[in-house]
């Protein structure tokens, strides 16, 4: 089935939301959600550069021949992202909570100790 | 030897890889046997960065190409087989930067032996360093894009849980979540820009993009997100609200290595402008959008640090201001790159000799201030005062840090600031004022802080600290030692790592792309 560009108008969106949410919300927890939506935005459009309409997976074992394949390095390089990604958001997401346990809120303006 | 020289680039990477990940197993048999592991690590890394420097600048800064597993290799690559291999390219920039890691990383590992005393996380705190340190040495050596983007995000992760490992301070973790969340956005717009280029051109090695970029739209798309990533995380004004943070809120050693961390993205930034892009894109807009960063970040650096009363937070924003002057030196090399003055030249090592100043003074500086707050059991400033009587050493060394950032002859810092004003001062006297004026204020700055916490009378406060024992004083020491050997002899080192480091990135970009493609 040829879907066009329809997956990059996707990933577009998914990082522009994703910003969007990281610029505007007030929450940790939400900011956090902001940069895996981008993240994920990221992840769409390297996978999206490797697709081939009616392509297979890239494994030449049994492959039928002269048969399109899509391409096996942005895929790689998305799974080593989303690998990264997990320890990230794990990580962001430990600081708030001891940044609940310490402040009690998660409102990005109470939580201001550092300034100036 | 020549093997050892040759498999450099890995073993750099690979050895404190692997100590981080044995560290807290070794770590069971106790804080002796630990620390005698990663105190071997970081010697063998400081033996392995000299000895690849020894034989790059040797060469004369030449790049050279590592595959791994030292085979020698071919490209574009004959029919069917698979393009996929892990390319180490080292020239003289990436030797330099390997230098000034291994100088920082091994202060502040033995800095910390004595500095962190806490009963536990010992062994967590050493794994991360030695994590932390490995993705740098991977930023600097690398030749391929994507592994760019792992080691940039390696650094990301170790340095923000450095920066929120004291999680009993409140402060800490706000910075620790700011820290994180603006990496991993910088590491995001990488990312995202090396799928646009790997989407044109089907590379993601560094010499064959530069050597098939057109200077289309997109790559100019793609320019811009990782000029805006990669000057994010090196902590360039206005999007410096981590940095001082940052390097306030993680224990005083690693702030130094976070620093030697921002320089690395700061590096990454110099190869992807000068190296990947090159002649492509128009370098005077370039160079003069580094220029105004530059301004910005020393100015709103230093006048930040001038109202600060936490002596740790002071010295970071005197940390920010720095890098402002590397920018600057490095912008007008790049303005200029099309026509190749003379001073272009002098502006670049200017810029490139201050990273390795900097990282120096401002080490020295956080290595100080450490021992400082240690003593005196506050940050605050206005509580501090008479240390100097007990702490004399600790009072001698901050103070010789201080007047070597502010770039007081001398010390090191002067002789490269001196290079950055000659040259700025050729291509706009306006420059050369704004950057003469930050170091005078900077040196306002440290003599508010050095007055209110070391001189003044005998205080109740200050009677029973005394100076940090010796292997706490050692580091600085050394550290002491680099500032004035090289403020005394300036041009050895300049004509030896500096002009090389400097012509790889200002005059390298085709011996760069021929070193892979051949040619």
């Amino acid at each position: 089935m040829n879907i066009g560009n329809l997956p990059f108008v996707v990933a577009a969106l998914l990082v522009l939301f994703g910003l969007y949410t990281f610029l505007f919300k007030r929450n940790l927890i939400k900011l956090v959600i902001g940069i895996t939506l981008i993240e994920t935005g990221v992840n769409l459009f390297l996978v999206t550069l490797g697709y081939r309409t009616d392509g297979i997976s890239p494994i030449y074992t049994f492959a039928p021949e002269a048969q399109k394949m899509v391409l096996p390095t942005p895929q790689a390089l998305t799974l080593t992202s989303i690998v990264i990604g997990l320890a990230t958001t794990a990580l962001l997401l430990s600081f708030a909570v001891f940044i609940h346990r310490h402040y009690g809120t998660l409102d990005v303006r109470k939580v201001k100790e550092l300034k100036g | 030897m020549t093997a050892l020289t040759l498999h450099a680039p890995v073993l750099l990477i690979a050895l404190p890889l692997l100590g981080a990940f044995a560290t807290p197993l070794i770590g069971k048999l106790g804080k002796g046997a630990r620390n005698t592991f990663v105190g071997l690590i970081v010697l063998a890394v400081a033996g392995l960065a000299s000895l690849l420097a020894v034989s790059v600048f040797g060469a004369g800064g030449v790049p050279t190409v590592y595959e791994l597993g030292g085979g020698t290799f071919t490209f574009p690559l004959s029919g069917g087989q698979v393009p996929i291999r892990i390319l180490f390219e080292v020239d003289g920039m990436s030797a330099f930067m390997g230098l000034i890691t291994a100088l920082i990383a091994l202060t502040s590992a033995f800095f910390s032996f004595s500095y962190w005393r806490e009963r536990s996380g010992g062994d967590l705190y050493f794994s991360l360093f030695l994590l932390l340190t490995a993705g740098i040495f991977g930023m600097v050596m690398t030749g391929d894009m994507f592994n760019f983007f792992v080691f940039l995000e390696i650094t990301s992760i170790a340095a923000a849980s450095l920066v929120g490992f004291r999680v009993w301070r409140k402060q800490s973790q706000e910075a620790g979540f700011k820290v994180m969340a603006m990496y991993t956005l910088s590491g995001l717009f990488v990312l995202l820009a090396i799928g646009l280029l790997y989407g044109q051109y089907g590379h993601l090695n560094i010499a064959a993009l530069a050597n098939s970029l057109q200077g289309s739209l997109t790559d100019m798309i793609a320019l811009g997100l990782l000029l805006t990533g990669l000057a994010m995380k090196a902590g360039a004004v206005p999007m410096h609200m981590w940095a001082p943070d940052a390097y306030g809120e993680a224990p005083a050693p690693m702030s130094a290595i976070l620093v030697a961390n921002s320089q690395a993205s700061l590096y990454g930034l110099f190869r992807i402008l000068f190296t990947l892009y090159g002649v492509t894109v128009s370098t005077g807009t370039m160079g003069w959008i580094l220029i105004v960063l530059a301004l910005l970040t020393i100015f709103v650096g230093v006048t930040m640090a001038l109202i600060q009363s936490d002596l740790k937070r002071l010295v970071a924003f005197g940390a920010v201001s720095q890098i402002g002057y590397m920018l600057l030196g490095v912008g007008v090399g790049l303005a200029v790159m099309a026509t190749k003055p003379e001073y272009g030249l002098v502006a670049m090592q200017g810029g490139i000799f201050h990273m390795l100043n900097d990282a120096a003074c401002v080490g020295l500086l956080f290595f100080a201030s450490g021992a400082v707050i240690r003593a005196a059991g506050t940050r605050d400033l206005n509580q501090m005062g008479g240390l100097g009587h007990q702490m004399k050493w600790t009072s001698i060394f901050f103070a010789i840090g201080a007047v070597a950032l502010a770039g007081v002859p001398p010390f090191n810092g002067f002789a490269s600031k001196f290079l950055i004003y000659e040259a700025s001062f050729k291509l706009s006297p306006f420059l050369a004022v704004i950057a003469v004026l930050s170091s005078i204020m900077l040196l306002a700055v440290f003599v508010k802080a050095f007055q209110a916490a070391f001189l003044g009378p005998r205080s109740n406060a200050s009677a029973h600290v005394s100076d940090p024992s010796p292997g706490m004083m050692v580091p600085m020491a050394a550290l002491v030692l680099v500032i004035i050997v090289f403020g005394l002899f300036p041009g050895f080192f300049v004509d030896h790592i500096v002009t090389p480091a400097a012509k790889a990135l200002w005059l390298g970009r085709d011996a760069y792309i021929n070193a892979v493609l051949g040619g």
